[in-house]
């Protein structure tokens, strides 16, 4: 053992066997956009996002649901609901069997998460897509629990929120994912309609059938900086239109760019920006100061030696 | 290989050939041949009934984008009188890949949208082969809009390889244009009449899909995803699109027992372009035994049953 790992803390330590260049797991975490090294304690406290870089690093459904909401009173709603393999779809692996895979590693029945809660103490329905079960992808259950989530909202006239990251429509549902679409875009339309208002955020990245439903309906569109969002994946189109595509197509930017968003929102002032036009959207008084979000940092010099002990590694 | 005809209608093929050679052979010969003729007539039913009593859903999709598979503007005038068609979407132009208008069912004024694919390679690149781009979706909304208004029912004939995946129409929101549709066609108070007339391809075909019902003709397709862009992505190679096809269950016979479909309009044996006629005589009485069915009942109990049927999709 190099003098060097005696200092590390035991889950940073590498196994003789392990690749060199890998960050190891454990205390530390590699920015996947500038490479930073990154203490995680300082990374969490920023929500994720990258303190170096601003990068806005992909986070779970439930971990998304914690940040937004307020502490007290939240509840998980329509956690039952499961998906259903009607096809009896098969490929090389049975769907029923992805399923349970997928189910078992993320520990989620399906794609969306749904609470009810408050923000700034305003009450609210929260819905977050978990990319990691099968890419996010909409199918019958996450379908149906969006509808139950917006018709919730629509009879306690309390607004919707969703976080979505999605590839699109769950192609082993086939037509009853295409169909989810019409589903809830159906019940959005109920809401507006109604007046009560839905925020879509979205977040990196959105395609395809959620894209071209619940993602774009929101009576304000939000996206976090630099998602990446649209109707073709960039690769289908290249291959479309043969030719190379211009920097920065479908990212947050591009969008508001060209119409698509009212505004980008960098992780840490989703909350109070949110309460902020929710407030104003229900005609309720300027929501009480927003729990501060700011990013403590551990202080430079402790950040430095950590990231020069990982470099040391890593040569 | 016989143009005309598809892989698995060869032997047809090659019987048509043969009575072909005959009449030219009968038409100056002294020996009277009719009877053979007659003969291979039958055998060509015979067989033509054989091969299309078992057609894989990949034959069926083969059939569904047959080179003389009729498109809309081939049924519009044989359905409908006085088709006046209508251009633009007051935004940005007039795509030309969904033609709408006015026109008369029997007496009845009706707005009549379809997607058109194009027959001549010029027409084709013309009508971007029946890939519509966000203007298509928001020229068939303002004239459904206008169809609530002059209370005239919507008949939408749907027949597309998929919206349009190129830089422009996300930039003009391809997505939104098409979410827009879903969400008010769930209310829009006038009938809608959705007829899946050759390949219903994911989003882009729902865009103009959402109604009071939905018809297929017996060889028309509809899936969430090409079966050849699902084999690309789950069995990693586009050779496996017999098996993709089959997977998601892309005819009317599989949608219809999900309760997505509600009826399957029989095609003439060998397909509709081997009688455009009867299959457009055939559509037309479609349309209007299900306009008078939505006579009967009552506009708010027709979107009442529009919108708890968007409901339950998956149920």
């Amino acid at each position: 053992m190099s003098w060097i790992d005696k200092i590390l803390p035991a889950g940073v330590r590498k196994s003789e066997s392990s690749d060199r260049a890998s960050v190891p797991e454990g205390l530390w975490k590699k920015c996947v956009k500038c490479d930073s090294v990154l203490y995680r304690p300082d990374l969490e406290r920023n929500n994720d996002v990258c303190p170096k870089c601003d990068h806005h690093m992909r986070i779970g459904a439930r971990r998304r649901l914690d940040i937004f909401l307020d502490e007290d009173g939240r509840e998980e709603i329509y956690a039952d609901i499961e998906p259903v393999d009607r096809l009896k779809f098969k490929d090389k692996k049975r769907y029923k069997d992805r399923l349970n895979a997928a189910q078992k590693s993320t520990g989620e029945k399906d794609a969306l998460v749904a609470m009810s809660g408050a923000l700034s103490g305003m009450p609210v329905v929260a819905v977050a897509f978990e990319f990691n079960f099968h890419g996010g992808s909409m199918g019958y259950a996450v379908g149906e629990k969006f509808a139950r989530a917006a018709r919730q909202a629509l009879s306690d006239g309390v607004p919707l929120v969703c976080f979505s990251a999605s590839g699109g429509a769950r192609m082993q549902e086939a037509l009853i994912s295409l169909m989810q679409m019409a589903k809830t875009s159906a019940v959005l339309e109920r809401m507006k309609q109604s007046s009560v208002p839905y925020v879509s955020v979205m977040t990196d990245p959105i395609y395809g059938g959620v894209s071209a439903s619940l993602a774009l309906l929101g009576d304000i569109n939000v996206a976090e900086p630099d998602a990446r969002a649209g109707f073709a994946g960039p690769n289908i189109i290249e291959q479309t239109i043969r030719q190379k595509l211009p920097k920065g197509f479908q990212r947050s930017e591009f969008l508001l760019e060209h119409g698509a968003i009212d505004m980008i929102v960098h992780r840490n002032d989703m909350r109070a920006t949110l309460a902020r036009i929710l407030a104003k959207l229900t005609d309720q008084a300027p929501p009480a100061e927003v729990i501060s979000t700011e990013l403590e940092l551990a202080e430079d010099g402790e950040l430095q030696a950590g990231e020069q002990a990982v470099r040391a590694l890593d040569d | 290989m016989n143009p005309n005809y598809l892989d698995f209608e060869q032997p047809i093929a090659e019987l048509e050939v043969k009575i072909e050679e005959l009449q030219l052979v009968g038409s100056d010969a002294e020996m009277d041949i009719s009877a053979e003729i007659e003969n291979l007539r039958k055998k060509s039913t015979r067989l033509t009934e054989k091969i299309y009593a078992n057609l894989s859903a990949w034959d069926i999709v083969k059939v569904a984008r047959h080179p003389k598979r009729p498109y809309s503007l081939d049924y519009i005038p044989r359905i409908f009188t006085e088709f006046d068609e209508l251009h633009g979407d007051r935004h940005f132009g007039d795509d030309k890949a969904i033609v709408g208008g006015i026109a008369r069912l029997d007496d009845r004024p009706v707005m009549v949208i379809g997607q058109e694919k194009g027959r001549a390679v010029k027409d084709k690149v013309y009508r971007n082969f029946g890939m519509p781009k966000p203007e298509g979706y928001r020229k068939a909304l303002r004239l459904m809009e206008m169809a609530e208004r002059y209370k005239m029912p919507v008949v939408t004939l749907i027949d597309t390889p998929g919206a349009y995946p190129g830089i422009d129409s996300e930039e003009r929101g391809i997505s939104e244009s098409i979410a827009q549709n879903l969400a008010v066609m769930s209310r829009l108070a006038t009938p809608i009449i959705c007829i899946v007339i050759g390949e219903g391809s994911s989003g882009g075909a729902l865009g103009i899909g959402v109604g009071d019902h939905l018809a297929m003709l017996q060889y028309a397709t509809y899936f969430v995803i090409s079966p050849e862009g699902c084999a690309n992505i789950i069995w990693k190679s586009s050779d496996h699109a017999p098996d993709a096809a089959e997977a998601m269950g892309v005819t009317s016979t599989v949608l219809e027992d999900l309760g997505i479909v509600d009826a399957t309009i029989p095609e003439p044996l060998g397909g509709a372009h081997r009688d455009i006629d009867m299959m457009a005589q055939r559509i037309k009485e479609h349309i209007s035994e299900q306009l008078s069915a939505l006579d009967q009942v009552s506009l708010d109990d027709m979107l009442e049953r529009r919108y708890q049927r968007l409901m339950s999709y998956g149920n």
